[in-house]
């Protein structure tokens, strides 16, 4: 478990941040400028905190009252920098072995096939650097850090110099890590589909403070949270299990706690634990069960909450058993009366669920 | 081709210039590595210190290494007491000088090559438990190779060319201190000498072209084995 609190002063710019990891991934999230980076590096100990305590089961990283400030490589955190930065006058499998070689003989050491086979390095090993895609550069970086044996895993925005694609293909890597070592995770990013898909615990930071952290469907579901959480990118995220493989329709059949929801085939076994996001824009409201409608998921449920907004669409939060956001005009509002405690069905195209936001 | 006299010209410019390098390489390597990566006082004082031979005239240079390094010089009699030796006359004498001299186009290059080192690269060698010693070692210094090479040849043409504060230190000595420039000139102050003159400035070009073929050719190799080009 990791238990961070730390308070620092660089040039003006306050940081104070407090939050604990138990395990899993966590993702730390924020606006750029929030000291996301910063407090990453304080706890990789790239830079120097002015208070404060940061501990990894019983292991003191740092602790201004008792003098204690371990070296970064003392500290032994793995960590994944956003421009990959391997070292260009060593092959790849020079890179992976760097840290490797210097593992404590006390600490167990990781098996290097294991990394290799799980990030699918081996046509990679002889290559150099600047020889290797932007994606394999940082699968690359992802095994250099394991291999080094760390009690914590740090990513700092690994994904965010990558094309779309390139994303698409790394992200299964990462959430392969957590499942083939026990590793904790603390992931920085700025992208809502990221962290939906990998993060377990959320930690929301601006202006250098943490203002919220818990699940990520509780933190995403919350109203006063969502300037932060992003206006374009609200939704809602629901967590499901593949329950039925329909072949002929070519549909899958998710099960979650307010019903079940139907989506494009997906290549899954039933009882793969799935998490998904599913947008306001992409969810629309009626009053009345609607009938003869080509949309397959409906749901009744009761409105929570109406946000407020300048624009001319508001943001409603529906109980259907789980929290799910809608997005409407304030004219349909008006007209259809939502308010907390209206009875509603809300309608979700089933291929609107981005494919992006599965995992 | 050669006569007896050239090739021991030669061969003693070659001594000299190959120890005067060797020298002044690891603290080449130090006081760039101070200049390019350490903030202290006096820094700039000391990168004033490094570069004066460029500026200053060789003769005059030689002369203080004559007040320091001489018989009576406080670090001449502290050489001949303790380690019994004795620069001036030497060939020793001629490869201070020439060290000197080369020294601060050795350390610029160094130095140079040393700032370009990403340092960022350094911070993931340390985060993946690598002490900052051992950092120096496997990604600052071979990453700063190309520089090193660079300077190691011109500061090796820079010696073989090394007139004034030679002559001036370690005296014209035939065999001992007359590298190829300093035999060029005795050849020259005898009447009737043109020819072998010729024939000694002939063997310092091409000497010296060999050297800037090689220099070139070595960067690019290095550079490759590196991974930068």
């Amino acid at each position: 478990m990791l238990e961070l609190d730390l308070t620092t002063n660089i040039g003006g710019f306050k940081i104070s941040a407090a939050f604990q990891v138990e395990s899993g991934i966590a993702a730390l999230f924020g606006p750029s400028g929030a000291g996301k980076t910063t407090l990453i590096n304080m706890l990789a100990g790239l830079q120097r905190p002015d208070r404060g305590r940061i501990a990894i089961d019983d292991t003191v990283l740092f602790d201004s009252a008792h003098g204690i400030d371990l070296a970064p490589e003392q500290r032994r955190l793995g960590y994944v920098f956003q421009e990959s930065r391997l070292f260009p006058h060593m092959t790849v499998a020079g890179n992976l072995y760097y840290g490797r070689r210097l593992i404590p003989k006390n600490i167990a050491s990781v098996d290097f096939d294991t990394v290799v086979d799980l990030l699918a390095l081996s046509p990679l090993l002889d290559r150099r650097p600047k020889t290797l895609s932007g994606g394999e550069r940082q699968r690359v970086a992802i095994g250099r850090a394991l291999l080094a044996a760390p009690r914590l895993l740090l990513m700092d925005e690994p994904l965010a110099n990558l094309d779309a694609p390139r994303r698409a293909e790394i992200l299964p890597f990462i959430e392969n890590l957590r499942r083939e070592f026990d590793l904790s995770i603390v992931y920085v990013s700025h992208n809502m589909d990221e962290i939906v898909r990998l993060a377990d615990q959320l930690v929301v930071m601006t202006d250098g403070a943490v203002v919220a952290q818990g699940p990520v469907d509780e933190i995403t579901a919350r109203l006063d949270l969502r300037s932060l959480t992003g206006r374009w990118d609200a939704g809602a995220v629901l967590s499901t299990t593949v329950a039925e493989q329909d072949d002929r329709d070519a549909l899958t059949r998710l099960s979650f706690q307010g019903g079940e929801l139907w989506l494009p085939r997906l290549d899954l076994a039933i009882g793969t634990p799935l998490r998904l996001r599913v947008r306001a824009r992409d969810v629309s409201l009626a009053l009345t069960p609607p009938r003869d409608i080509s949309v397959l998921n409906v749901f009744a449920g009761e409105v929570v909450e109406v946000g407020e907004d300048d624009g001319p669409q508001v943001d409603v939060l529906i109980d259907i058993g789980s929290p799910l956001w809608a997005r409407i005009t304030k004219r349909s509002q008006r007209e259809l009366g939502i308010a907390p405690g209206r009875k509603v069905h809300a309608m979700i195209k089933a291929m609107a669920v981005d494919r992006n936001g599965l995992s | 081709m050669l006569s007896p006299l050239e090739i021991e010209a030669l061969s003693l410019s070659l001594k000299v210039s190959l120890w005067a390098v060797a020298w002044s390489l690891i603290p080449g390597i130090a006081i760039a590595w101070l200049l390019a990566r350490r903030e202290f006082p006096g820094k700039a004082l000391l990168d004033g210190l490094v570069h004066l031979p460029l500026v200053l005239p060789p003769v005059a240079l030689g002369y203080v290494l004559l007040v320091l390094f001489g018989r009576n010089g406080p670090l001449g009699a502290w050489l001949h007491d303790w380690f019994g030796v004795n620069l001036v006359f030497s060939w020793r004498g001629a490869a201070l000088a020439a060290a000197v001299m080369a020294f601060p186009l050795l350390v610029r290059a160094i130095r140079l090559s040393m700032e370009a080192v990403d340092q960022r690269l350094e911070t993931a060698a340390r985060t993946l438990g690598a002490r900052p010693v051992r950092v120096f070692l496997t990604i600052t210094l071979p990453l700063t190779s190309p520089g090193i090479l660079t300077g190691v040849l011109l500061a090796f043409i820079r010696c073989l060319g090394e007139f004034g504060a030679t002559i001036t230190f370690a005296a014209n000595v035939p065999g001992e201190t007359r590298t190829l420039p300093l035999a060029l000139y005795s050849a020259l102050q005898v009447p009737g000498g043109e020819a072998a003159g010729t024939r000694l400035a002939i063997i310092s070009v091409v000497l010296a072209i060999l050297a800037l073929v090689a220099s070139q050719y070595l960067a690019k190799q290095v550079a490759r084995r590196i991974g930068l080009a």
